[in-house]
């Protein structure tokens, strides 16, 4: 017993953190203490982070094998935690300038990460579930933070309804699966699966992958994603763009490959079609908004279309692809929201892409960077977001889906459009009124630059990331 | 000096970088000093180039200089340079100076735009340079990135259609590649373009959705290689976004595009679809002979009523790659001498070209042909120069034009006389439309107003263009100084070809018993 306890210390810990800042808040100064919260919700991300990453070793399992500690969770919870924590950072000047800076906002995103970490250790179906309701309920609350804006009520809302809908539809897969597996734990349907998958068993696993597309928000379960991006205050969206991802996406890594990793050939083909439709409607889609937040739930949509073709190989290269892609893909994306936060005149947010019209004549610097973002986001080389598409691309090939490489590389091209079009308004506008102004906060701009610096340097060394994401996958996959 | 090729091809990166972070302003003396650094830059490469040539070895067929290195995600880092590439490498090096110098008068955003010069010449560098197949697609396909800022930042009125009609035509082009070339690696286990020329892919036919493949599978690579360097040579029907970078971009911007980058479509031909895929190059040969022939006549025909002056010089450029395509996939000695001899020599002429028409749109703001006439009368020295470009355009002997159309014309008759045939007939239309050019533009009395007061060209605009002369009649007539160079890599590369095709014969027969 106290072994299992001691291998999940890290989330036992984090909980503990969150109630004892819930009710610390509540009993003190409420709001008044949301600042420090924020800054020490964010320490202690790190903290366990770099415990996590530092110390973890060999593959435990904890509670007869409902909780797994091994190098793959790991893998995805520094990352889940890294970038948790980043946009943690991100938010706290932006939400403070707004009055949106409450103290439950930095304790729900540590029981949404708490959420995260769940999901991505689970060996049993019902501590995934649990992981995952843990990380939903915290995660609509937060999209509806300002309440006094009804988009951001709207977007919570339509993120609750919709969100139960997977849940149930994930929870109808786990009752087939069970009642045609005679058990919950993954260990245990992986040996069911191997002796050939019963028509019962593959419609629990159809919509267990159904729940999951929700969450990664994956074509054709994705309606929710752009009005919750738009609607949600921005670094909720940063936030709902980059941990969650990561977290859903290892998930469902875990599920196929601990679970059902004897019947490859039965959830091959519905995963490359999830992938392909994923990259072609999120190329397609993105190019008539004229919102940057709307955008960017497109652009996330195809990324997600991307890192689902490297579940699809069903191999370790597959694995490993996706997480370096996750990997690249969040930095990526803490960039450039960092950026969209730094959008704004006279004190208000700004989120139309036409405003930033000339903006490269103003802000060189910043410019720059967002410029390399773009490109490295569109994939092209020689920025670090090639080299995901590239990893991908190969595992793809490698595992004898062909056609949904060439598929994915002509997605990137039609995608390469909107990601120009910023760099074009940027770059080539012509000069008219200052339609951005102010935006000077010091953590974002450290953000962006280095963000935007990791996918340049990324590309001479890539910080040990690739032997670590080998690592896990080899665990993984075996 | 164990690191040459990464010394040169870095420079002007690290240059660009130190503009980058150190150069604040945009004053006057901001904008001198960012074009001395990128001009001294661009110089010191040059020099450092220099080494390179010197120390080469022409009958070494091998790669020489060769670095390598540990690279991310299992990749190698591997540069070298053989007798094929080696002249490209100091055709942009050589280039690069005179394209500063060019660029002299620009006076909006200077830093950026020397930035965006000075990678790009890295870029460039880099794609002549790299022996590994994913380094050589990163610096492939990065060049786009400050190629359509330069178009889209300091181009004409319709910048901005013709920039993103640049990326999108070109980056779909080269994505097709990207599948080959992990297909590529699929199959022979390794990235290194040393190795993979030794490769052998498989060339048994087989039916693909129910149609027969011959060649196998490489013909399906030759075809996603093709859509890639097609598109940047360019080859007609693919042919229509150089016309419209061309016309939109600055001077400089259009210099590099004709001089260096439209070789890197015809670098990549030789070096992967003749060295690594013959037998599906020798499957297509017909197809892309005819495509060349047609290019050459269409495009000629085309250009004979343009009305902008750098459009009827950009589709002379195509009709001039036509020649370059038509000698590679003739596949002989003097095809491929060819082809790479009037690829360096297309590079000074119609480098100069575009010079020339930047000499008069400087004075003037317009590039109508029509808003010229009797220019002779006032700029005597630029009569002289445009003439011998014009000339050397149209192919005289003497010039260096003439030797590169000769030697793929001489190539190809050899292999389809009747391409031969339609491809000559291009020689005396581009002698219509380049003449013509001439005679609307420079000849006849001046008549119009606003010309009464054009100046001839100044001190900085004749020493651009002195390199550019002595070497178009340098090479015009003594061409060995090229041919020798390549001579032994070339014969090299057709034995391999030959030899495959052969081994390949046999395999088909010995199946077919």
């Amino acid at each position: 017993m106290s072994a299992d306890l001691t291998i999940i210390l890290p989330e036992i810990l984090l909980s503990g953190f969150a109630i004892l800042a819930l009710i610390g808040a509540v009993y003190t100064s409420k709001d008044d203490l949301a600042s420090p919260l924020v800054w020490s919700t964010a320490a202690v991300f790190l903290a366990l982070a770099a415990w996590i990453g530092f110390t973890g070793e060999g593959s435990n399992a904890a509670f007869s094998g409902m909780f797994i500690d091994d190098g793959f969770s790991r893998f995805a919870k520094v990352t889940i935690l890294i970038s948790a924590a980043a946009v943690l950072l991100m938010s706290e000047g932006y939400m403070a300038a707004r009055g949106l800076l409450r103290f439950e906002y930095p304790v729900l995103v540590a029981l949404a990460v708490v959420g995260m970490m769940m999901m991505v250790s689970a060996g049993d179906l019902m501590a995934l579930y649990m992981g995952l309701e843990l990380q939903s309920l915290s995660l609509y609350v937060v999209a509806s933070l300002r309440r006094d804006s009804v988009k951001s009520t709207e977007a919570g809302l339509k993120y609750f309804v919709l969100g139960a809908l997977s849940s149930g539809l994930l929870l109808y897969g786990a009752s087939l699966v069970y009642g045609y597996a005679g058990t919950t734990l993954f260990s245990g349907i992986v040996q069911v699966a191997q002796e050939g998958v019963s028509l019962g068993l593959l419609f629990g696993l159809v919509f267990l992958m159904a729940g999951f597309a929700f969450k990664v928000s994956a074509v054709p379960f994705h309606m929710w994603t752009p009005d919750v991006y738009e609607g949600s205050p921005t670094p909720v969206t940063a936030f709902f763009a980059t941990a969650p991802k990561v977290a859903a996406m290892a998930l469902f890594a875990r599920v196929m490959h601990d679970a059902f990793g004897g019947a490859v050939a039965d959830w091959q083909q519905i995963m490359a079609l999830l992938s392909v439709l994923s990259m072609f409607l999120g190329a397609f889609a993105a190019i008539g908004q004229t919102n940057i937040k709307r955008l960017m739930a497109f652009s996330s949509i195809a990324h997600m279309g991307y890192a689902l073709m490297g579940l699809a190989a069903g191999t370790v290269l597959g694995v490993q692809a996706m997480l370096v892609y996750m990997a690249i893909y969040v930095t990526m994306n803490v960039g450039t929201f960092a950026f969209i936060l730094m959008m704004e005149k006279d004190g208000q947010p700004v989120t139309e892409i036409s405003s930033l019209n000339s903006y490269a004549k103003k802000e060189p610097g910043k410019a720059l960077a967002m410029l390399v973002l773009m490109f490295s986001l569109a994939g092209v080389p020689p920025m670090l977001g090639f080299f995901g598409k590239f990893y991908v691309l190969r595992a793809a090939y490698e595992g004898g889906l062909a056609w949904l490489a060439i598929a994915g590389v002509i997605a990137s091209v039609i995608g390469a459009y909107y990601y120009l079009r910023i760099v074009f308004f940027m770059y080539f506008g012509d000069a008219g009124e200052d339609r951005l102004n102010g935006g000077k906060s010091p953590i974002l701009w450290v953000m962006l630059m280095g963000s935007a610096a990791v996918m340049v340097l990324g590309i001479v060394n890539m910080f040990g990331v690739e032997g670590a994401a080998a690592a896990a996958a080899a665990t993984l996959v075996n | 000096m164990d690191n040459l090729l990464s010394i040169v091809t870095f420079m002007p990166a690290l240059a660009a970088l130190i503009l980058a972070v150190f150069l604040r302003g945009e004053d006057e003396a901001a904008q001198r000093n960012a074009k001395w650094v990128a001009m001294a830059t661009t110089g010191l490469t040059f020099l450092a180039s220099l080494f390179i040539l010197f120390e080469f070895d022409p009958n070494d067929t091998g790669f020489q200089f060769v670095e390598e290195g540990t690279w991310i995600m299992g990749l190698t880092y591997k540069m070298g340079v053989d007798g094929i590439s080696v002249l490209f490498v100091m055709l942009t090096t050589f280039m690069m100076p005179l394209v500063i110098a060019a660029s002299w008068s620009v006076t909006d955003r200077v830093k950026e735009y020397m930035i965006a010069f000075l990678l790009l010449e890295t870029l460039m560098l880099g794609v002549f340079m790299a022996l590994d197949l994913v380094l050589f697609y990163l610096f492939f396909e990065a060049g786009l990135i400050p190629m359509f800022l330069i178009i889209g930042i300091w181009g004409g009125a319709n910048r901005i259609y013709a920039s993103f009609k640049f990326f999108l035509y070109t980056f779909l082009g080269s994505v097709l590649m990207l599948v080959a070339m992990v297909g590529m690696f699929a199959d022979a286990g390794t990235t290194d373009i040393e190795q993979l020329l030794t490769h052998q892919f498989g060339s048994e036919s087989f039916s693909l959705l129910g149609i027969q493949v011959v060649g196998g599978m490489q013909t399906l690579l030759f075809l996603a290689f093709f859509a890639s360097f097609a598109v940047k040579m360019p080859m007609w029907p693919v042919h229509t976004w150089l016309p419209d970078a061309h016309v939109q971009a600055p001077t400089a911007g259009s210099v590099v595009l004709a001089a260096i980058l439209l070789k890197l479509g015809g670098y990549g031909f030789i070096r992967f679809s003749i060295g690594m895929f013959p037998v599906g190059s020798d499957v297509m040969a017909p197809l892309v002979l005819w495509m060349s022939a047609i290019a050459i006549v269409y495009t000629s025909l085309v250009a004979l009523v343009q009305e902008d002056m750098k459009k009827l010089i950009a589709y002379s450029s195509v009709a001039h790659m036509g020649f370059v395509t038509m000698g590679i996939f003739a596949a002989n000695q003097q095809g491929l001498d060819g082809a790479i001899f009037q690829m360096l020599s297309h590079g000074f002429i119609s480098g100069a070209l575009f010079l020339c028409v930047g000499v008069i749109y400087d004075r003037m703001h317009t590039r109508e042909i029509d808003a010229y006439g009797g220019l002779v009368n006032k700029m005597p020295a630029y009569a002289l120069i445009f003439m011998l470009f014009t000339m050397a355009n149209v192919g005289l002997p003497g010039t260096s034009g003439f030797v590169g159309e000769f030697l793929t014309l001489m190539a190809v008759f050899q292999v389809n006389t009747w391409v031969a045939a339609v491809a000559t007939t291009g020689v005396i239309f581009s002698a219509a439309y380049a003449l013509w050019l001439y005679r609307r533009v420079v000849m006849g009395d001046l008549i119009k107003e606003s010309l009464k007061s054009i100046t001839d060209m100044s001190r900085r605009e004749r020493a651009i263009f002195a390199p550019l002369v002595v070497m178009t009649i340098l090479l015009g007539v003594y061409p060995a100084l090229i041919l020798d160079i390549i001579g032994p890599s070339v014969a090299a590369l057709v034995t391999q070809y030959d030899t495959a095709l052969v081994a390949a014969e046999a395999a088909t027969q010995l199946a077919a018993n």
